[in-house]
């Protein structure tokens, strides 16, 4: 287990630095520069550049970065004016999180669950509801889903907040709208995998040994059956952890999304370099942790080199 | 010797969109207590279907037993409830399957496996249980049985794995155990391991065995009466050597020819039976054998046989056992000697 941990970490510092330098590059190959706005002359532009040291040469630049970011320092954002980007993420952040893994912990318990309710009752109307919900919330996306519960439970019955993130009962509505995607492709997975560990011979062993349908179901065929589910958790922690832009601007969240949007709009270089190194890194990290898990899980994995 | 099993007239079938798949079509047999009895018989025969009918792991729907009994140590298994079956499965009749690769729990350690039946069926506490999962790995012959305990099963090797099935089986002392092909996805050195053990097992826990096979050379090693299956029926039934030496069924002739043996003739093809089995969504009203049969006669494709008594317990479903047909000399019998 140790070496497996060991090699997986490698194996995640690689990809950290990939990503970086990618990103580095790549920023810089868009069409214009931080500083493109009318009002701005050439002279104080030029002067821009260099306070922020963009007129160096590139691998010095480059060499820079690297060195900061070793540190745990993204810089100085390029557009609000004396922020550093460590302190933006600082602060935005917290929330994104907060709503982000809500949203995972209920996407994969309720998304399970829904999945193993779905395989009991094949083809009877508890499977019929679940795939429908599932169904539903594979192809209607958070902007709509969104503003609809907005309607419904805010304006309409009056039972929760409409927007702001004040205490538990304005995660509510947040949270679903983020975690229906995720938790409707668990749902569908679950489901598919538990009515094929249901046709596995060591099922039928199960049952040969006497085993009540509620035990061979609980020690048999969730844990087999949850294995592709858990593959799927590090992918899903990354869309919900990122993806929580458009739901943050509907309830009106103080999150990271529209820093990281508004960033990209105005080329503020080290903002987007230092979001996207910070989250890589989250998202590393929340798949090392899976594959971690997995290994706990599935006694195969441990050994695998 | 005394009765453990008593089948009669059993008929299980199964309903499919296309109708209804008659795979049991009125089998009887008994198990005495301490026996082996060996069925064997081609692919979809019905031979698991009716042990799988025994132990109730038959899905039902789409299967239901659709008329006979099936009478164990007193009880009329094809009655119970499904939570009374619960307390047969496994501690009084038990199973192995065919492919140990598969048949085991791959998240789970090859001790707790054995345990779970304990637990449940012996109120066993799980320290006691542990221990006696460690003994019956070493009575299955696995060595460093305090290690093995613990390792999961990727960790065992084919035959291993199916030793610690046995164990499984065997964990709970069950009266019957029924091997449906227990060696037929393990290599011919192993297979002869665990026929050796299953032998031996039977002889220390004087359990009765039902083994499935269509391995001929399994059945001299291990039964003393066969029964040879055919399209859901019993075609022949005798003592092993009443089977071996004796044969009168033109199917048993066929089955026997198509073993190879140290005494066959290289030049010539191994023999095999022509066509394929009939459509058990109608079966003839005649002997189900009859159109691949080379001796078949007008009343074959008429009306089933009756069963004809041989010898002691050799009974034949046969028309050329009846007095009014042709004398037939069967090809096989005397004289075949099996590995």
């Amino acid at each position: 287990m140790g070496r497996y941990i060991l090699n997986r970490l490698f194996v995640s510092l690689i990809t950290a630095w990939v990503l970086v330098t990618l990103v580095f590059f790549l920023i810089r190959l868009l069409p214009g520069d931080p500083f493109l706005s009318e009002k701005v002359t050439p002279e104080i532009k030029a002067n821009m550049m260099k306070y922020y040291g963009l007129d160096k040469p590139i691998h010095i630049q480059y060499a820079t970065f690297l060195g900061n970011l070793l540190k745990g320092d993204f810089g100085y954002s390029l557009r609000y004016k004396n922020r550093t980007v460590n302190e933006v993420i600082n602060q935005a952040f917290p929330y994104s999180a907060d709503l982000g893994i809500r949203a995972v912990i209920f996407a994969a318990i309720a998304g399970v669950t829904l999945g193993i309710i779905a395989a009991l009752n094949r083809n009877r109307s508890w499977d019929y509801l679940s795939m429908f919900i599932a169904i539903v919330g594979v192809s209607v996306p958070s902007f709509v889903i969104g503003p609809l519960l907005q309607y419904v439970f805010a304006t309409k019955l009056k039972l929760l907040p409409v927007s702001q993130w004040k205490g538990f009962a304005y995660t509510i509505m947040p949270t679903f709208a983020l975690s229906l995607h995720s938790l409707a492709l668990m749902a569908r997975l679950m489901r598919a995998s538990m009515l094929d560990v249901v046709n596995q011979d060591y099922i039928k062993t199960a049952k040969a040994k006497g085993l009540s349908p509620f035990q061979i179901i609980w020690k048999h065929q969730i844990r087999n059956a949850i294995l592709p589910v858990v593959t799927v958790l590090g992918p899903v922690t990354a869309t919900l952890l990122t993806g929580t832009f458009v739901v943050e601007q509907i309830f009106a969240i103080p999150g990271l999304g529209k820093f990281y949007i508004l960033g990209i709009q105005n080329l503020d270089y080290s903002l987007v370099l230092g979001m996207t190194t910070f989250y890589g890194l989250f998202l590393i990290a929340a798949n090392f942790v899976v594959d971690i898990i997995y290994g706990l899980v599935d006694p195969r994995i441990r050994l695998a080199r | 010797m005394e009765r453990l099993l008593e089948v009669k007239d059993l008929e299980v079938s199964f309903r499919t969109y296309a109708g209804e798949i008659k795979a049991v079509r009125g089998v009887s047999f008994h198990v005495d207590r301490g026996e082996t009895v060996a069925i064997v018989g081609e692919s979809g025969c019905g031979k698991t279907v009716t042990v799988q009918t025994i132990m109730r792991l038959i899905p039902m729907p789409p299967g239901f037993i659709k008329n006979g009994s099936i009478i164990f140590d007193g009880k009329d298994i094809a009655k119970l409830s499904e939570k009374e079956m619960e307390h047969v499965r496994g501690s009084e009749m038990s199973m192995v399957f065919q492919d140990p690769m598969t048949s085991l729990n791959p998240t789970m350690r090859v001790g707790a496996q054995i345990a779970e039946s304990l637990i449940k069926h012996q109120k066993m506490p799980p320290k006691q249980a542990r221990e006696r999962a460690i003994e019956m790995l070493k009575l299955v012959g696995i060595p460093n049985a305090e290690k093995r305990v613990d390792q999961y099963p990727h960790e065992f090797s084919g035959g291993m794995r199916q030793r610690a099935m046995i164990a499984i089986a065997l964990a709970c002392s069950p009266k019957l155990l029924i091997a449906d092909e227990p060696t037929t996805a393990l290599d011919v050195t192993i297979q002869a391991q665990i026929l050796d053990l299953m032998r031996d097992l039977q002889k220390k826990l004087n359990t009765s065995i039902i083994i499935i096979t269509h391995n001929l050379g399994v059945v001299a090693n291990l039964a003393e009466r066969v029964l040879v299956m055919y399209a859901g029926k019993i075609i022949e039934r005798g003592s092993l050597d009443e089977i071996f030496y004796n044969p009168r069924h033109p199917y048993t002739w066929g089955l026997l020819m198509s073993v190879p043996t140290s005494e066959l003739d290289k030049s010539k093809r191994l023999a095999s039976i022509d066509g394929t089995p009939p459509d058990l969504f109608a079966p003839p009203v005649g002997c189900a054998f009859a159109a691949r049969c080379e001796y078949a006669m007008k009343i074959c494709y008429e009306r089933y046989p009756e069963d004809f008594t041989v010898g002691d317990g050799h009974r034949v479903a046969c028309w050329l056992m009846h007095p009014m047909a042709p004398e037939v000399k069967p090809p096989v019998g005397k004289g075949v000697t099996l590995s």
